[in-house]
């Protein structure tokens, strides 16, 4: 009798290890998944700037120092995002994305000051396919960040972490912003007094 | 953790509830068939020798196939069916700015749920509206009206493309689909039947008089009344039969159409434009010409325009497809903590 229990305690334990084991493979999959997503509209993201750019510098030749300030903080992303990967590098690459952000909302406000310039050319349509981007990047960002949260959750309760190790779980990092200029928030100036 | 494993669930009841309406569906025709075989069969048993004795149930074995291949078209073919039904294309190459807007939208939704990009349809039609359908998440499909695209601005777009991208997250778009498909089927045959006993009724009564002289035997009654009484439960059941399905379908919408809400949310982090897209929609009442009233509960909004979705109350319930737009509103707003000033949500007063 008392074999028979300790044989279906031990077939127990191990239809449940399996599964456990398979439920953290398959958070593990759909966390990489979520990521390379985020790599895809990066991509995306990096692939547009030049073009946007490209449309725009005719007309707006005095501006070039926020275009530079945009090229630029594209170049510095791609660089970063070259070598991050959900275990390393998250924080880095969130903080180049974040600079690039910035550099696009000046680039946005100034574009609005030529409103020639969204009639005549293609711009209009290249800032519609800008902004779908930043969404897409939002959004994966925010998939990505639900699903490693339930991953990182779920290799550190108990019982699941006496398996993590044997499914080779490592916590992974969540794509947040580090920056405090970016947390910071934005001084509204309302005086009427002309700048300069 | 607890909203993956409440998704599960919930694409467990949805999957459950397809197959249970199948059944259903199936047995109705069955019973229809056999139903009939038998009163015939109780009817003419009782004939001279020489006369036709119905004792091989043809209706039935008809009636079972028939609905059997009906369902496997529905299940199959229903997506197809219902877009065909509202006259939509599929928007493949956007050349307008807010096609394109239309079509980035869903891919951003796509992301945000994690879900393959569902394939594009616009309805032509003046009204803003939208629905979902589809087999599942990998054969599915959302058009919405180019009054939609016409009304809405991108954040309002894209959240109730949220709520139609959560229909086929939730698996409801296979079971409002079928839902869509077997209605019509039911409100088909019952539309016939009624044509039949008006056509059928004033002929038999013409029957009754010329052969009432004629008198049954004492023996007759017995298999003539169990003949009767089936056949009126027959009846009763072939001409019920679409009012009660219709109900069904209205039931099984309504509850889901504020998970929807509340899914959509939490794709988009934005759950006040959803509230304003809803109010949009609202306010344009004038009905949706293009979509039937088969498809209706398969709208973001009610197509009828019936007032009824607007009030709440137990006939309002059974009787709408749509949870009152005011409610849903209102559940957003709070969401979106727009009710902090006041302190007060309409919903609890």
């Amino acid at each position: 009798m008392a074999t028979w229990i300790f044989l279906i305690v031990i077939v127990v334990v191990i239809l449940w290890a399996i599964s456990a084991y398979n439920t953290l493979i398959n958070l593990k999959g759909q966390t990489v998944n979520a990521w390379k997503q985020i790599d895809v509209q990066l991509k995306r993201r990096h692939d547009l700037i030049p073009n946007l750019v490209e449309a725009v510098k005719g007309a707006m030749e005095f501006e070039r120092e926020t275009l530079e300030a945009v090229i630029q903080a594209r170049n510095q992303a791609v660089k970063v995002q070259a070598d991050a990967s959900p275990t390393g590098g998250v924080g880095q690459l969130a903080a180049a994305e974040a600079v690039l952000s910035s550099a696009l909302g000046r680039f946005n406000l100034v574009v609005e000051r030529y409103p020639d310039l969204k009639a005549t050319s293609n711009v209009g349509q290249l800032q519609e396919e800008l902004t779908s981007t930043e969404n897409r990047v939002a959004f994966a960002r925010q998939l990505y960040n639900d699903m490693s949260t339930t991953y990182n959750v779920k290799q550190q309760q108990f019982p699941w972490n006496m398996i993590s190790g044997l499914a080779r779980c490592e916590q992974v990092e969540l794509w947040e912003i580090t920056d405090d200029k970016e947390r910071a928030v934005p001084k509204v100036d309302l005086s009427s007094k002309p700048k300069q | 953790m607890t909203s993956d494993s409440n998704l599960f669930a919930q694409q467990k009841k949805n999957r459950r509830r397809s197959t249970i309406l199948v059944t259903i569906f199936v047995l109705f025709f069955a019973w229809v068939g056999f139903g009939g075989d038998l009163s015939f069969y109780l009817y003419t048993v009782e004939a001279p020798q020489e006369a036709y004795h119905h004792t091989i149930p043809w209706f039935g074995i008809f009636a079972t196939v028939l609905g059997l291949g009906m369902a496997y078209f529905a299940w199959k073919r229903g997506p197809k069916q219902v877009l065909w039904a509202t006259g939509a294309w599929e928007l493949l190459n956007p050349s307008k700015p807010e096609e394109q807007q239309l079509v980035n939208v869903i891919e951003e939704m796509s992301i945000a749920s994690g879900l393959p990009r569902p394939k594009i349809w616009v309805v032509p039609d003046k009204d803003p509206n939208a629905f979902a359908t589809g087999v599942n998440e990998h054969d599915a499909h959302i058009a919405v009206t180019e009054g939609l695209l016409a009304t809405l601005n991108r954040d309002e777009l894209q959240a109730v493309v949220a709520h139609e991208m959560s229909h086929i997250r939730n698996h409801d778009v296979k079971l409002m689909t079928l839902l869509a498909a077997l209605v019509g089927v039911m409100v088909l045959i019952s539309d016939g039947a009624w044509r039949f006993m008006r056509f059928g009724g004033a002929r038999s009564r013409g029957g009754r008089s010329g052969s009432g002289g004629g008198g049954g035997g004492g023996k007759k009654g017995g298999a003539g009344a169990l003949a009767l009484i089936i056949l009126v439960l027959w009846l009763v059941s072939v001409l019920l039969a679409p009012i009660i399905s219709r109900l069904l379908a209205l039931g099984v919408s309504r509850k889901r159409e504020f998970l929807a809400d509340a899914t959509a949310a939490q794709f988009t982090r934005n759950p006040a434009a959803l509230a304003a897209a809803l109010r949009k929609i609202e306010d344009a009442a004038a009905p949706t010409k293009s979509i039937k009233r088969g498809t209706a509960h398969l709208c973001i909004s009610d197509p009828l325009g019936r007032r009824i979705s607007n009030r709440e109350g137990f006939v309002a319930n059974a009787l709408a497809t749509h949870p009152p737009m005011a409610l849903r509103i209102a559940r957003l707003k709070r969401m979106a903590y727009q009710y902090d000033k006041t302190g007060v949500i309409p919903e609890e007063l």
